[in-house]
C-alpha cells in the first residue's frame, strides 16, 4: 500500500488470464451501440458505443455532467434512449424499466442507498422480491440464499441486524446483496466510494474482486482515477456526453486518463496582464468541514488570497472543494478553523452566516446556481437581489421598492448582456449561461473585496464563457481578491494566477499556471504522490487502496 | 418517470379550470348521495344556492361564515408560501378566544370602537403564540410543524375547556361559557347599518378580513420579509446561500399564521357571541386548508373560496329546512365531499388535464422534456 499506482498494477496481474479467455469466447455481458439521449437542448449521450466483457470490472470515468449517469440510467431502464441498441449477453433488448433490467440480470447499487432504515438486513433484501403475501416462507428462503451468497462471495453480514445500526460500508454490502439476491449478473455501482471511509472502500474493492473472480461483471462509475487504476480491468472515458476512449487499465496511467477526461481542446487563454498582488484579503486557516453525512470533507486547509490575484483551486470533483466554498461563504458550519477577511475573522456560524459574510464584503457565485444561487421559480429581477434584499437600494423600511429593483435588474441585464432581456421572466426559462450571468451580475455589481466563484462556466455555452472569464479578470484588475474553484483544468490554468490542487480534502500542492504542465497538475489531482506534498497527506494516502 | 414529464398547466387552467372541475365532481357525487336516499338532487342544489344567496339575510350569514374562512384560509396560505403546512388553525383560532375575552370583559364599559382594536391585538397575540411555539420547535428542534400543530389543536381544546369551566364561567350559570360583554360594550353587527343584513351575524370583522386579505397580498409580494418567506418556501438551500435566517423566517411566519387564525376569535367572541363559549371554531381551521388549496394561496382566490365555503355552510343549513328528507347530517356529508374533492383531492384531475393540454400542444411537450432535463441535470 505504499505506491498506489504500483499497487494498481499488481492488481492487474491476476485478472489478465480471465479476461483473455472470456475475450476469446467473445463473450460480451453488455453491449451498447450508438446510444443517443437528449434532454431538450442538452445532448447528454452522443452516439455512445460501449462493450463490457463478462467477468471484468469495467470502469467508466468522466467529469460531472459527462453523461456517465445518464448512460447507466439508460442501461438500468430509468431513461429510454432516443436511439441506439442495448445488447445483453448478445441479444438486443429494449429495456423499459428497472424491473426489466433486473430480469435481464442487471443490478444497480445507487450512490444513495435505497434501504429501509428500520428494517433488518434480511427484510431489506427481501423487500420487493417477496414470493407471496405471507412473509415467513420468503424470509426463510432468503435467509438460506443469503447464507449461500455470503459464502460464495465473502460478503459476511448479520441478516438480523437493523440497517440504521450498521456502518455505511455494510449498508452498501446489503445493496450489493440485494442485487445478487435478485439474480444480478451485471452490477452497476455509481460512485460507490463517495460515502465510504478508506478502509471501507478497501473492503468494497476486495468484495468486487471476489465477485469478478466468480464470474460477475461489474461496471464502476467513478471520477476517482486511483480507484480505476486499483480495481478495473478496462476503463472507458466519457467527456461532454461522448465516449472518448476505452482502454485496458494495465496499458494506461492516471495522467493519460486525466488528459482524456479533461480534454485537450484549445486553452481558452484570456488576455490578462501579470497579476500585481497586494495585501492579503482572504485568509483561510486550518479549516475543517464536514458534509451533511458527517464525513470530513475539508481536512485542515490553509491558504490566502491577495488583492489583485486570482487563486484557482483545481481538483477532481468531490475532493472537498464544494464544502470548502460553502464553508468560506457562510453556508455550511465549519468544524474548526478561521476565515479572515482583510485580517478580521468572519463569524460564519448560524443559518444567516452567508448574510454576515456578504455584509463584510465577500461575494459568492455558487457552484450549483440552480440549487443555491437562484430560485428558479422567481422572476429574474427577484433573483437579481437575492441575498441583498435588505439593501436600501430596494426600498425604505420593510417595503420593497419593486420599480427600483426592476430598474436595476434591467440595467444589469444590459450590462451583462443577459438574454432574453426581460426582468419579468421566470428564471427557470433562462439558459444556463444566462442564469450564470444573473448570478455573476448580482455578486459582482456589489463591488465586494473578495469574490469566490464555484465552477464559473459549468453548463455554460462557449459564447458566454469568454464573457464570464473577462468579467472575473476585470474584477481582479480592480484590485479584488478572487478565489475560483473549477473541475475544468483548462479553466483554472487560463484564469488563475496561482493554482492550488485539492485532493481528498487537502491542498496537496501549489503550482504556477505559467510553468506547470497539464501532466503535473493531472498527477496532483489524481492524488499521486508528489515530493512537495505536506506530510498530512501521506497518512491519508496510506489508507487508500 | 412518465409523470415527471408532464408540464405544469397554464395558469388559467390551474387557477380556474381545475377548481371548477373539482367542484363539479363534488356536486356530482353529492348529487348521487342525495339521489341514493331518494331525494331530488337538483332541488337540493337549488335549495343550497337560494339558501346562500337568496336574500339579504342569507347573504349576511354566508358572509359571516366566509369571514372565518378568510382568516383560516389566509393562515394556511401565508405559512404555505414559506413552505410550512400549518394545520393548527383550529387550535390557534380557539385559544385566541382567551385573549379576546381577557380584554373584552374588563373593557366592556368602553365604546366598542376602542375595544375592537385591542381585542384584535389580544386575539392576534394569543393565536400568534400558539403558532410561534410549533414554529420555534421546527426551527430550533426540527420537530415538524404538521405534527406539532395537530398536537397543539388538542392542547388548545383541553385548555379551553378547563379555562371556560373552571376560570371564566361566572357562578350561577349552568352552561359552560364566560360572562357576557355588557350591552353597551358590544360591537353592533352590520345589520344595524345596512338593513339588508338585518338580523344576521355578519359584523365589522368582515371588514377586518378584507383588510387582512389586502395586507397579506402586500406582505407576500411587496415586502422584504415576504420576499424572504417566498424564497424559503421555494428553495431553502438558496435562502441559506442568501444568508436569510431560515429559522427566523419559520418562527415569524408561524406567528403570523397563528395570529391570522386567531382573528376567528374576534369574529366569534367579540363580533357575534359576546362571550366565550366552547367549540365556537367549528372546524373553521380545517376548512381553511381547503380554502387555501382551492384559492391557490392567493388572497383573491382565498376570498372566492371562502365565499364558496361560506355559501355551502349557510346554504347547507337552509337545505334541511327546505327539504326535510335531507337531515343535518346529510348537509355535513355534502360539505365534507366538497372539502374532500376541492381540498384533499385537489390534484385529482391535474395529471389528466396536463396530458390533455400536452396532447393539444406539441410545443408544451417539448417544454416538458426541457423542464425535466433541467431537473435531472444531465
Amino acid at each position: 500500500m505504499t505506491d498506489p499506482v504500483q499497487n494498481g498494477d499488481n492488481l492487474q496481474q491476476r485478472p489478465q488470464g480471465a479476461v483473455a479467455s472470456s475475450a476469446a469466447a467473445s463473450d460480451l455481458a453488455i453491449e451498447l451501440i450508438g446510444i443517443n439521449k437528449r434532454f431538450g437542448a442538452v445532448h447528454a449521450n452522443k452516439d455512445i458505443d460501449l462493450k463490457v466483457r463478462r467477468g471484468t470490472v469495467h470502469g467508466i470515468v468522466g467529469e460531472n455532467g459527462a453523461g456517465k449517469s445518464t448512460l447507466m440510467s439508460i442501461l438500468y431502464g430509468f431513461y429510454t434512449a432516443d436511439s441506439g441498441e442495448i445488447r445483453v449477453g448478445g441479444t438486443p433488448h429494449a429495456i423499459t424499466d428497472s424491473r426489466h433490467a433486473l430480469a435481464l440480470g442487471i443490478g444497480m447499487v445507487h450512490q444513495h442507498f435505497m434501504l429501509v432504515d428500520n428494517f433488518s438486513i434480511l427484510e431489506n433484501v427481501v423487500l420487493g422480491a417477496e414470493d407471496s403475501a405471507m412473509l415467513g416462507p420468503s424470509l426463510d428462503r432468503a435467509r438460506k440464499e443469503l447464507t449461500r451468497l455470503e459464502k460464495e462471495y465473502n460478503l459476511e453480514v448479520d441478516p438480523d441486524a437493523i440497517i440504521e445500526d450498521v456502518s455505511v460500508g455494510t449498508q452498501q454490502r446489503v445493496e450489493i446483496l440485494k442485487a445478487l439476491y435478485r439474480g444480478a449478473d451485471v452490477l452497476i455501482l455509481d460512485e460507490p466510494t463517495g460515502v465510504l471511509t478508506p478502509a471501507e472502500a478497501d473492503d468494497l474493492f476486495r468484495v468486487l474482486r471476489v465477485l469478478r473472480d466468480q464470474g460477475k461483471t461489474i461496471i464502476l462509475i467513478t471520477h476517482k482515477l486511483r480507484e480505476i487504476m486499483a480495481i478495473t480491468d478496462y476503463v472507458s472515458v466519457m467527456r461532454q456526453g461522448a465516449m472518448v476512449d476505452t482502454l485496458k487499465t494495465s496499458e494506461t496511467n492516471p495522467e493519460q486518463l486525466a488528459e482524456l477526461m479533461v480534454g485537450r481542446r484549445v486553452l481558452l487563454r484570456v488576455h490578462k496582464t501579470p497579476a500585481r498582488p497586494g495585501d492579503t484579503f482572504l485568509s483561510v486557516e486550518n479549516l475543517v468541514v464536514k458534509d451533511d453525512l458527517g464525513v470530513t470533507r475539508v481536512k485542515d486547509v490553509s491558504f490566502t488570497v491577495r488583492a489583485g490575484e486570482i487563486v484557482g483551486i483545481a481538483g477532481v470533483a468531490g475532493n472537498g472543494q464544494s464544502e470548502l466554498l460553502e464553508s468560506i461563504s457562510g453556508m455550511r458550519d465549519q468544524s474548526s478553523g478561521t476565515v479572515r477577511l482583510k485580517g478580521t475573522p468572519l463569524s460564519l456560524e448560524g443559518d444567516d452566516g452567508a448574510h454576515r459574510a456578504r455584509k463584510a464584503g465577500l461575494a459568492h457565485v455558487p457552484e450549483d446556481r440552480q440549487r443555491m444561487g437562484l430560485i428558479t421559480g422567481f422572476e429574474e429581477w427577484e433573483n437579481a437581489m437575492l441575498g441583498y434584499e435588505d439593501d436600501p437600494a430596494y426600498g425604505k423600511g420593510v417595503i420593497l421598492d419593486i420599480p427600483a429593483a426592476q430598474a436595476q435588474a434591467r440595467e444589469r441585464i444590459k450590462k451583462f448582456d443577459i438574454r432574453p432581456a426581460n426582468e419579468r421572466l421566470k428564471t427557470a426559462l433562462f439558459s444556463g449561461g444566462n442564469q450564470q450571468k444573473i448570478v455573476l451580475a448580482r455578486e459582482m455589481e456589489r463591488n465586494p473585496d473578495v469574490l469566490i466563484v464555484g465552477q464559473p462556466t459549468r453548463g455554460v455555452d462557449i459564447g458566454a464563457i469568454e464573457f464570464i472569464h473577462n468579467q472575473i479578470i476585470k474584477m481582479r484588475d480592480a484590485g479584488k481578491a478572487i478565489l475560483v474553484v473549477s473541475v475544468e483544468l483548462d479553466e483554472i490554468r487560463s484564469l488563475a494566477d496561482r493554482i492550488l490542487v485539492m485532493f481528498d480534502g487537502h491542498i496537496v500542492g501549489e503550482a504556477d499556471p505559467a510553468t506547470a504542465t497539464e501532466r503535473e497538475l493531472g498527477l496532483m489531482m489524481a492524488g499521486v504522490t508528489d515530493k512537495k506534498a505536506p506530510p498530512a497527506r501521506e497518512a491519508a494516502e496510506g489508507k487508500m487502496p | 418517470m412518465s409523470s415527471a414529464l408532464l408540464k405544469p398547466l397554464p395558469r388559467w387552467a390551474d387557477v380556474v379550470l381545475l377548481p371548477l372541475l373539482n367542484l363539479a365532481l363534488a356536486f356530482v357525487v353529492s348529487g348521487l348521495v342525495v339521489l341514493a336516499i331518494g331525494q331530488d338532487p337538483l332541488a337540493a342544489l337549488n335549495a343550497i344556492v337560494t339558501g346562500a344567496f337568496g336574500n339579504g339575510y342569507n347573504i349576511g350569514y354566508t358572509l359571516y361564515y366566509s369571514t372565518n374562512f378568510m382568516f383560516t384560509g389566509l393562515a394556511v396560505a401565508v405559512a404555505a408560501h414559506a413552505g410550512l403546512f400549518n394545520i393548527g388553525g383550529n387550535g390557534q383560532a380557539y385559544i385566541a378566544g382567551l385573549g379576546v375575552i381577557a380584554v373584552a370583559l374588563p373593557l366592556q364599559f368602553l365604546p366598542w370602537w376602542i375595544t375592537f382594536p385591542i381585542a384584535i391585538v389580544a386575539g392576534a397575540a394569543v393565536g400568534g403564540l400558539w403558532g410561534f411555539i410549533p414554529g420555534w420547535l421546527q426551527a430550533k428542534r426540527g420537530s415538524h410543524v404538521v405534527i406539532t400543530t395537530i398536537m397543539f389543536n388538542f392542547i388548545a381544546a383541553a385548555i379551553m375547556v378547563y379555562m371556560v369551566v373552571n376560570v371564566l364561567k361566572p357562578a350561577g350559570i349552568l352552561a359552560p361559557e364566560s360572562a357576557m360583554i355588557a350591552p353597551e360594550g358590544r360591537m353592533p353587527k352590520l345589520g344595524a347599518f345596512i338593513p339588508w343584513f338585518k338580523n344576521t351575524d355578519v359584523n365589522f370583522t368582515l371588514i377586518l378580513a378584507l383588510i387582512c386579505l389586502v395586507g397579506a397580498y402586500f406582505l407576500i409580494w411587496h415586502t422584504r420579509f415576504g420576499f424572504a418567506m417566498r424564497a424559503l418556501g421555494q428553495n431553502p438551500t438558496a435562502t441559506r446561500y442568501a444568508g436569510m435566517s431560515n429559522s427566523r423566517i419559520i418562527m415569524i411566519v408561524m406567528t403570523m399564521s397563528g395570529a391570522l387564525a386567531g382573528m376567528v376569535a374576534v369574529n366569534q367572541v367579540f363580533g357575534v357571541q359576546y362571550r366565550l363559549v366552547l367549540d365556537y371554531v367549528a372546524d373553521a381551521g380545517f376548512v381553511g386548508i381547503a380554502v387555501a388549496l382551492m384559492g391557490r394561496n392567493h388572497p383573491v382566490g382565498i376570498l372566492l373560496a371562502a365565499i364558496l365555503f361560506g355559501a355551502l355552510y349557510q346554504g347547507g343549513n337552509e337545505l334541511q329546512y327546505v327539504i326535510p328528507g335531507l337531515s343535518k347530517e346529510m348537509v355535513v356529508v355534502i360539505q365534507a365531499l366538497v372539502i374532500l374533492f376541492t381540498g384533499a383531492m385537489e390534484g385529482l384531475f391535474r395529471p389528466g388535464l396536463q396530458r390533455i393540454f400536452m396532447a393539444l400542444s406539441p410545443r408544451q411537450k417539448a417544454g416538458a422534456i426541457e423542464a425535466n432535463s433541467v431537473k435531472s441535470g444531465g
